[in-house]
C-alpha cells in the first residue's frame, strides 16, 4: 500500500520551456521540497487570481522517476480550458505557480519489474508513459518494451525526436506510431485508429504476461482496453488513465 | 498553516489572506497570486455555495476508471449484502428492481476536480436495503463495497444511512450505462466520487475501517470534498 505523507502546496518556479508541438509545451519547474516520484504519477497545480479566485488541475509528470528538485510537466493547450492556456501561453520563465505532489500510486511503473512493458498512448496521454520510458532508460532496465502511440498528424507527435533516439538504442524498446488524420508523404507508420488488428500485430502475446499502461482520451482508452481484454490480456494487467475532465470532447 | 512565499519580485505580487474553510482553528493562509491568471470565474455567487473548494463545474459527465470497463449481463448480475462472512441477502436483478425505488437529484464531486450539479438518479436507498433484510440498524460501523473487476472502496455506515446513499441503477431516467458503472453503482454524493463505486456487487459490513483500492493508492481514507480530503494525509 502507498500511504504518502501529506503533500503540501509549495511554490515552484518555471525554469525551462520546450515547445513540443504547436499546442504542447513542456515546463520544467524547480521545486523547493521534492520527495521524489514514481514514473506515472501526477501533480496538482494551483493558480490564484488577484481577487483570490483559485483553480486547480492535475498534470502528469514527464520527467523520470526520482529526480528533484526539478520536475517536468508537459501541458497541452485546451482552447477553452481554464488552466492549460495560462501554462502554455502566459507563464514566463522565472515566474512561480503552486503545486503539490507527487500523487497517485496505481498508474505507476517500477523499474525493478521484469515483466514486458506495453505502453499505449493517445495524444498527450503519452506524457506519463514518457516518464516510464525515461525512467527505463535512466535505470538501464532492459525489459522488452513497446510504445504504440496514436497522434492526429506528424506535427502533433510529442517527444518525437527523443522517442526516435530511445528507439535507436537497441535496448529492446520498439516504437510504433499511428497517425489518425493526416500523414506526410513517405510515412512508414500506421495511418488509422488503434484497433484490434493493430494491437494483435504490434503488442506482446498475452502469454508473455506484459504489464499494460493505456493513457489517452476516454474513447481511446475505452476502445483499447476492451480490445486488449478481447485479445486475452488479463484485466488486472491493464492499467488505464483517462484525461480528465473532458477527454473525449475536445 | 502559513505558507512561506519565496517571492521572485515583491512588487509584482499581491499577498492577501483568506480564511481556511475547515477545522476548529480556522487559520489564515497566505496565498500566492499568480500573475496574469484570471480563470473562469463564475458570474455570480449562485452556485458557489454548492461547489467545494478546488472544484469547477462541468456540464459533461467525465469517465474515469483504473482499468477496463466491466460488462455484466443483467441475468448474471446479483448484489450481496454480508455481515462479515455471513450472507444477509442476495438479490438478483428482478428482485433488486422489486425493492423500493427512490429517485433523487444530487450534486457530485470528483477528486479530479470536476463537479456536476443536479444529477438525477434512481435506485435503492441503503436504508431500504437494511429494511429489506429486517435490520433496524447496521450490525457493524463500516462497509467495504466490492465490485466487478476487483475494485473496492470503504465507507462508514454513517455516510450511507439516513438518506445519504443509494445503489443506483438509473441516471437521468435511463438505465445506467456500463461506462458509468451500470448495471448498478454506489452513489454516495457527499463524498468524492471514487467512493461511488462502479459495478458494485457486494456490500460487506466490517467492524473496523480499512482502505479500499484508491484509499490504498494515495487517496484519502474518508474523501469529504468540503474538507478537501483528496489525498492521503489531507
Amino acid at each position: 500500500m502507498y500511504f504518502p505523507a501529506r503533500r503540501d502546496w509549495q511554490v515552484a518556479t518555471a525554469t525551462l520551456f520546450h515547445e513540443e508541438t504547436a499546442r504542447v509545451r513542456s515546463i520544467t519547474f524547480e521545486t523547493s521540497a521534492w520527495a521524489g516520484h514514481m514514473a506515472g504519477q501526477h501533480v496538482d497545480i494551483r493558480l490564484t487570481a488577484d481577487n483570490g479566485y483559485q483553480a486547480q488541475r492535475s498534470y502528469s509528470i514527464a520527467s523520470p522517476a526520482g529526480e528533484g528538485p526539478h520536475v517536468e510537466l508537459t501541458v497541452e493547450r485546451i482552447s477553452d480550458g481554464e488552466v492549460s492556456p495560462f501554462l502554455t501561453d502566459e507563464l514566463r520563465i522565472g515566474e512561480t505557480i503552486e503545486l503539490r505532489g507527487p500523487i497517485g500510486g496505481y498508474f505507476t511503473w517500477d523499474p525493478g519489474s521484469t515483466l514486458p512493458l506495453m505502453l499505449i498512448a493517445g495524444g498527450s496521454g503519452v506524457v506519463p508513459l514518457m516518464s516510464m520510458l525515461r525512467t527505463r532508460h535512466h535505470t538501464g532496465s532492459k525489459v522488452p518494451t513497446k510504445l504504440l502511440y496514436s497522434s492526429r498528424s506528424a506535427e502533433d507527435i510529442i517527444y518525437r525526436d527523443e522517442l526516435d533516439t530511445l528507439a535507436g538504442n537497441h535496448d529492446h524498446f520498439c516504437l510504433f506510431h499511428t497517425l489518425t488524420r493526416s500523414a506526410p508523404v513517405g510515412w512508414q507508420g500506421q495511418t488509422r485508429r488503434v484497433d484490434r488488428e493493430m494491437l494483435a500485430q504490434v503488442g506482446f502475446d498475452p502469454a508473455a504476461k506484459p504489464q499494460v499502461f493505456v493513457c489517452g482520451p476516454t474513447s481511446f482508452v475505452e476502445t483499447v482496453a476492451d480490445q486488449l481484454v478481447g485479445l486475452g490480456h488479463g484485466e488486472s494487467a491493464i492499467k488505464t488513465e483517462r484525461f480528465g475532465p473532458t477527454g473525449d470532447n475536445r | 498553516m502559513a505558507y512561506k512565499i519565496a517571492s521572485m519580485s515583491q512588487a509584482s505580487q499581491l499577498h492577501f489572506c483568506t480564511t481556511a474553510n475547515v477545522s476548529l482553528n480556522a487559520e489564515e493562509i497566505v496565498v500566492k497570486v499568480t500573475r496574469g491568471f484570471k480563470g473562469k470565474q463564475p458570474d455570480s455567487g449562485a452556485t458557489t455555495d454548492r461547489v467545494p473548494p478546488g472544484q469547477y463545474v462541468t456540464e459533461e459527465f467525465p469517465i474515469l476508471t483504473a482499468g477496463p470497463t466491466q460488462q455484466t449481463p443483467l441475468d448474471s448480475w446479483s448484489l450481496a449484502l454480508q455481515n462479515g462472512g455471513q450472507l444477509l441477502a442476495r438479490w438478483n436483478w428482478t428482485e433488486f428492481e422489486a425493492l423500493p425505488q427512490t429517485e433523487r437529484t444530487f450534486d457530485i464531486h470528483c477528486v479530479t476536480k470536476w463537479s456536476k450539479l443536479n444529477t438525477r438518479w434512481r435506485g435503492v436507498m441503503f436504508d431500504d436495503l437494511l429494511k429489506a433484510v429486517g435490520l433496524a440498524s447496521a450490525p457493524l460501523m463500516y462497509v467495504m463495497a466490492h465490485c466487478d473487476g476487483g475494485y473496492t472502496t470503504n465507507l462508514p455506515v454513517a455516510d450511507l444511512m439516513d438518506g445519504k446513499a443509494m445503489v443506483a441503477t438509473h441516471f437521468d431516467g435511463q438505465p445506467l450505462s456500463a461506462i458509468h458503472g451500470g448495471p448498478a453503482r454506489m452513489l454516495v454524493p457527499h463524498l468524492y466520487f471514487w467512493k461511488s463505486a462502479k459495478w458494485v456487487r457486494r456490500l460487506v459490513f466490517m467492524a473496523t475501517n480499512a482502505p479500499g483500492f484508491w484509499e490504498s493508492n494515495g487517496y484519502h481514507i474518508s474523501g469529504d470534498p468540503w474538507r478537501e480530503q483528496r489525498y492521503s494525509g489531507d
